[in-house]
């Protein structure tokens, strides 16, 4: 029963992961670009979301309402002014320029927020629980962040698939050339992207901080979490990178279960044995 | 026509004197420089080796690694842990920690190449992590809080301090012209040859022949080799050693890379020229702390975007001068006047 319960928890947790990957995966299926700074966007959301808190003295929840418009505002000037000169046939300039990007966010945080580490209070919720057994329960955040986390990915489905905004991504992300000369603006899609990307950061890095301590290091764990989720889902489906996220969210509840110092390294591992066995994920959609 | 009206050379001449000369000079720094500064070469050359294998993966191989910590760090543990349990001498040990990365490299770029391109880069990260956590859990080098070499092996190497100084010294030196001649040997090979044939055009080169894997993993090879071998120097020169301080991302990869890309990306005098920026900069501006990161990684995103080439690039475009030119150049002789059309002698870069 006690497995049972680590396990459960570790599909929870799964949600979270899948909201760091959701962004990635977003911006990698539109115009495969690859964000090195993606999990310090994630921190500095939930600095954001911090500063919000403190000043307007409200809960981290309705802080989203801030903070995701802001995140989406700088999502689309980052893309607008500074990655679309990146983007062309050659690997090197995008990847460089966000990992040139991820050291800023980092030290500016530093510089700004010192190392210590914070949290956001998000009061009863915190400690809520629903009781199905004696052993066995569910805690009310972890819930909401696995509901929000099924929501954000069923909400990406019907855009990509049903809204004219989601043709216009598929559109450039298939064929950028006929996108253009159909009349879209590639340069406004790529940045339509991103701030929708940047708008999913904003609520991973909500929950982030609250469900535990974060301080201005922790993005890159952040960014790996998330794509080791898109790589063992399978890339360009969404619904894939849910059930990569719980996968990995399983793996680090097992190996915590084993041993407190194998929590990290049995997700990696599992990530490894998919990329050994099925190194196109398990749900693929694209070919990469 | 009697005569062929070009011939075709390589060059490098002055550029290996010149080599050559400042080697010896430096060979011979421990006469006067101080302690000091034989350590801060030292650093020097540690990064400029650093530097230049990751240029032959990014630069040349189109292998985009932001993990090469993991051979930085198991350079590092492999010499801890052959001296302590295995008694051996610590040169004899940081030479084996490179044998050790050679076959470590193996399985690691079997799992790796599985991912193309910029998955490629986030999961060699994953590697490095996979190794620090490894690393966290070897009780007898103090697990997650590291361990120190202990006394008797220091002074097992050399009885006084200023012997020990200049033996890592000319090891650091040694390993710098080892990787410089090395990498510069391998690009003017056919080796060489087909790396770049496979960065221009993987598919093309595929129908040439080439054996586009193998080669990939000979260059992967050659960069754990060369990289754990700088992590042992490294942590010789430090005598302590930690899981964070050996795989550390930002030390061993981020600077590496800006470095790289400042000093002029996908040229062998690249890496040398932005590691002596960097540690110039780093002299005067290193008490700003995170702020001097920050600034290093804005002057790294204008040099992506606006001089691609790099310092080094840029003057070659102006004068032409190369140290060690990779690429054979045609040279007409423009005194028998029947090839009016003829190129200036820089020659026509591929």
């Amino acid at each position: 029963m006690e497995w049972a319960n680590s396990i459960l928890q570790g599909v929870l947790v799964g949600g979270l992961y899948a909201l760091f990957a959701a962004g990635l995966s977003l911006i990698f299926g539109v115009m495969r670009l690859v964000n090195i700074a993606h999990g310090d966007l994630i921190v500095l959301a939930a600095y954001l979301a911090l500063v919000a808190t403190q000043t307007l003295g409200v809960g981290p929840m309705t802080s989203l309402l801030l903070i995701a418009p802001l995140m989406a505002a700088i999502g689309y000037a980052l893309q607008r002014f500074l990655l679309n000169q990146t983007l062309g046939g050659d690997l090197l300039p995008p990847l460089l320029v966000t990992f040139g990007l991820s050291v800023i966010i980092q030290n500016g945080l530093l510089e700004i927020f010192t190392a210590n580490s914070r949290k956001l209070q998000a009061g009863d919720i915190e400690v809520a629980t629903w009781a199905i057994s004696d052993k066995l329960s569910i805690g009310a955040l972890p819930a909401l962040q696995f509901a929000v986390a099924v929501a954000v990915i069923g909400g990406l489905q019907w855009l990509f698939y049903r809204t004219a905004m989601g043709r216009a991504f598929r559109a450039t992300s298939d064929d950028p050339q006929t996108a253009q000369l159909v009349g879209l603006d590639n340069r406004h899609v790529f940045a339509l992207a991103m701030a929708l990307s940047l708008a999913i950061v904003a609520i991973a890095g909500v929950f982030l901080a609250v469900r535990a301590n974060f301080d201005p290091a922790i993005g890159p764990a952040r960014l790996i979490f998330g794509f080791e989720a898109v790589i063992i889902g399978g890339l360009g489906n969404l619904w894939g990178t849910l059930a990569g996220g719980v996968i990995l969210g399983v793996a680090q509840a097992i190996g915590a279960k084993i041993d407190p110092g194998w929590q990290l390294l049995a997700g990696h591992i599992a990530f490894l044995a998919v990329l050994a066995v099925r190194p196109e994920g398990f749900f693929p959609r694209v070919k990469h | 026509m009697s005569a062929r009206a070009f011939r075709i050379e390589r060059g490098g001449l002055a550029g290996a004197c010149l080599a050559l000369a400042a080697l010896a000079a430096l060979a011979a720094a421990p006469a006067f420089a101080g302690s000091a500064n034989l350590g801060l070469l030292s650093q020097i050359f540690a990064y400029i080796a650093l530097a230049s294998l990751w240029n032959l993966l990014a630069g040349f191989s189109g292998l985009v690694s932001v993990g090469q910590q993991a051979y930085v760090g198991l350079g590092g543990y492999s010499l801890f842990a052959l001296t302590m349990f295995g008694g051996l001498h610590p040169l004899v040990a940081a030479l084996l920690s490179g044998v050790l990365a050679v076959i470590l490299s193996f399985p690691v770029a079997a799992l790796l190449f599985r991912l193309r391109g910029a998955y490629f880069a986030i999961g060699s990260w994953v590697m490095a992590e996979v190794f620090r956590l490894i690393a966290a859990q070897i009780k007898p080098l103090g697990g997650g809080s590291g361990a120190s070499l202990p006394t008797i092996i220091v002074t097992g190497m050399a009885s006084s301090r200023q012997a020990r100084e200049f033996m890592i010294y000319w090891s650091s030196l040694a390993l710098v012209a080892l990787v410089l001649g090395l990498t510069i040997w391998l690009l003017r090979s056919r080796w060489g040859l087909a790396l770049r044939a496979i960065h221009f055009n993987e598919t093309a080169a595929d129908s040439c022949g080439i054996e586009i894997t193998r080669v990939k993993f000979v260059v992967y090879a050659v960069a754990a080799f060369g990289t754990a071998l700088a992590g042992a120097l490294i942590f010789l020169q430090k005598l302590r050693i930690s899981p964070d301080a050996a795989f550390n991302v930002n030390d061993w990869t981020a600077f590496v890379i800006f470095m790289t890309v400042i000093g002029g990306i996908g040229r062998i005098e690249g890496p040398v020229i932005g590691a002596i920026i960097f540690f110039a900069l780093r002299e005067t501006l290193s008490d700003l702390g995170p702020l001097y990161l920050l600034m290093l990684g804005a002057v790294a995103i204008v040099a992506m975007l606006k001089a691609p080439k790099g310092v080094w690039g840029y003057l070659v475009d102006k004068t032409g001068f190369e140290f060690a030119p990779l690429e054979r150049r045609i040279v007409y002789s423009l005194n028998e006047g029947n090839n009016p059309a003829a190129p200036d002698s820089k020659g026509d870069r591929p």
